[in-house]
């Protein structure tokens, strides 16, 4: 195959100073990168803003020139359909295969949901989830998701 | 306890005789003193022989204490430089103790003592002691850290003197601290100003204030306001007073204000003050700010000629109302350089970049010091710059790093710290001086 089917989440590492979020949502509209789906996590210091959005290398190139701290994170973003246990299933195969989830949030993307879980082993998760009849979105569906 | 009115004080002057000199005789004995002093150190320590050699003056030229001025000066670098024994006047045998406090970088600075200095160390906290209205019945509640530094010593060793009773509490654990000080019948306590203030309220918040025996504390080791006095006095019913040493010079116990709170006696039988103008080293007049220096008219162990503590005053020679000649330093203004004192503790900013150059990655050297006073004890902020290698978008990995930071930077300043993490690149770089200390703390 060859064709990776992890994709690339804009991370943003907010100080706890006034008016930042405004900040870097000002920034990515600007440059016209769209903002798909957003986890937003607070501490006591910081908050760590977690993005998929349409063009996430120009989004960090936008942020970087804005003088605000950006990195790409492989993340892999689990298609689950909208049915009663569906997420329970993935999971259960990813605890199988011994794979540690860092985080995870989740995004309604056409008639189904998508996860965006990030991993220790994000090659390892798409092969367990692939594996095991889950399908991952493409970096091409998941920048375009809903339009 | 109720606080005693200034028109009802009676009082007391453990060493009138010294404390009382008309200014001719305590010349007359500082210059004996510094006659001999000036000639032991040329012949013990090699550093002050270098120097004065350097300077082309000879003990001979020392005929009395107007002479001071041709002696050369001596630094905190110096003592690092020597640092832990290079400057010692006696054999290493005769040291009976030795206290330390922060240098400017990761190394300690000592100081050494033989017994005689121990001696007159407690002498000199007795006196000051006394001038608190304390005598040989009280019972005193040391809540300064013992160890090497110089707070819990040094009031120990002057309770003694003294006669009083120590109570050795060392500082933390305000529940236990009030509760030994009610069971045990304290008169007075002894600890840092911001933490006498702390436990002030917290024995108010636990009702246990007219329970307290305590009539005087005596609070040192950190910049304080005669309004903060106050408070303490007002909520404790009690009388405060301001004490004032460094380790270098023997600790606490070099200065003492007594109740007309006129600024701080200095036990110049000992401790020679002179106030320097920054610019050129020349004499400041009295009531002029400038650097105060001391030198240590008869220490045995560690002998210091004109150190330059740093430290802005002005001084006083006028006679006090308590009767006392011993000239009065004026509380400190600021300081020549960027030290602070956190707690009691003093923090240099050069530190901190050395702690963080010694983690080897992680984050920048780059760093902003923040001090604050919340519920009137000291908090010290760090806000570290996080290396762009380390970054990551995983919380749980950047609050390790900021564990670690905190970890390396407690143990290097001896004061726990709050390290904040920030983004790269948004301290500003230091091109000559760059501002590295904010302190918010209203003094």
């Amino acid at each position: 195959m060859g064709v990776s089917n992890t994709i690339q989440q804009l991370s943003v590492f907010l100080e706890n100073r006034e008016g930042r979020l405004d900040d870097v949502l000002k920034v990515l509209a600007e440059k016209d990168v769209n903002i798909v789906a957003l986890s937003l996590a607070d501490t006591s210091d910081y908050g760590m803003l977690r993005m998929i959005v349409s063009d996430p290398a120009k989004g960090r190139q936008a942020l970087k020139e804005a003088g605000i701290t950006a990195m790409l994170t492989d993340v892999v973003a689990l298609r689950v359909p909208h049915a009663t246990g569906s997420l329970s299933k993935a999971m259960h195969q990813i605890v199988e295969g011994k794979v540690n989830v860092e985080y995870m949030y989740a995004f309604a993307n056409g008639n189904d949901a998508a996860a965006v879980l990030k991993s220790d082993a994000p090659e390892r998760v798409v092969d367990i989830l692939k594996g095991s009849g889950f399908d991952v979105y493409s970096a091409g569906e998941a920048y375009r998701a809903n339009q | 306890m109720a606080k005693i009115a200034l028109e009802n004080w009676n009082e007391t002057i453990r060493d009138p005789k010294i404390e009382c000199m008309s200014r001719d005789e305590m010349s007359a004995l500082q210059g004996e003193r510094l006659v001999k002093q000036v000639k032991n150190v040329y012949e013990h320590v090699e550093f002050y022989r270098k120097k004065m050699d350097g300077l082309g003056v000879e003990p001979g030229d020392i005929k009395g204490i107007e002479d001071i001025t041709k002696l050369p000066f001596t630094t905190k670098e110096d003592l690092r430089d020597n640092y832990p024994f290079g400057l010692l006047a006696v054999p290493k045998e005769k040291i009976a103790r030795v206290q330390g406090t922060s240098g400017t970088t990761g190394k300690l600075t000592l100081a050494s003592y033989t017994q005689n200095d121990v001696d007159v160390w407690g002498e000199c906290v007795a006196r000051g002691l006394t001038m608190a209205g304390l005598n040989s019945s009280d019972r005193i509640h040391v809540c300064y850290g013992y160890g090497l530094f110089t707070g819990g010593m040094g009031l120990d060793l002057g309770a003694q003197a003294l006669g009083a009773m120590a109570i050795p509490m060392s500082s933390g654990n305000t529940k236990r601290q009030l509760m030994c000080m009610e069971d045990f019948g304290a008169t007075a306590f002894a600890c840092t100003p911001s933490y006498a203030l702390y436990l002030a309220e917290a024995a108010q918040e636990a009702g246990v204030v007219d329970r307290l025996q305590i009539r005087a504390s005596i609070n040192g080791a950190e910049p304080w306001t005669d309004e903060m006095r106050k408070k303490i006095e007002d909520i404790l019913h009690i009388n405060s007073f301001d004490i004032y040493g460094l380790c270098e010079i023997t600790g606490p116990g070099v200065a003492m204000d007594c109740i007309h709170h006129k600024g701080l006696h200095v036990y110049e039988d000992y401790f020679y003050p002179e106030i320097l103008n920054p610019a050129d080293q020349s004499a400041c007049g009295d009531g002029e700010t400038g650097e105060l220096v001391f030198t240590t008219l008869a220490k045995e162990g560690m002998p210091l000629l004109r150190y330059r503590t740093k430290d802005l005053t002005s001084m006083e020679h006028s006679i006090c109302e308590c009767g006392r000649t011993l000239p009065r330093i004026q509380k400190f203004t600021g300081r020549t350089d960027d030290m602070k004192v956190i707690r009691g503790v003093n923090v240099f900013p050069t530190q901190v970049e050395t702690a963080l150059l010694s983690m080897g990655g992680g984050v920048a050297p780059h760093y902003m010091l923040i001090v604050d006073r919340e519920n009137n004890l000291d908090v010290l902020t760090v806000m570290v710059e996080v290396d762009e290698k380390y970054f990551s978008d995983e919380i749980r990995k950047l609050d390790s790093l900021k564990n670690k930071v905190g970890a390396v930077l407690k143990q290097a300043l001896g004061v726990s710290v709050r390290v904040k993490l920030v983004e790269p690149k948004t301290i500003q770089r230091s091109e000559g001086k760059a501002k590295r200390v904010i302190d918010n703390r209203e003094l």
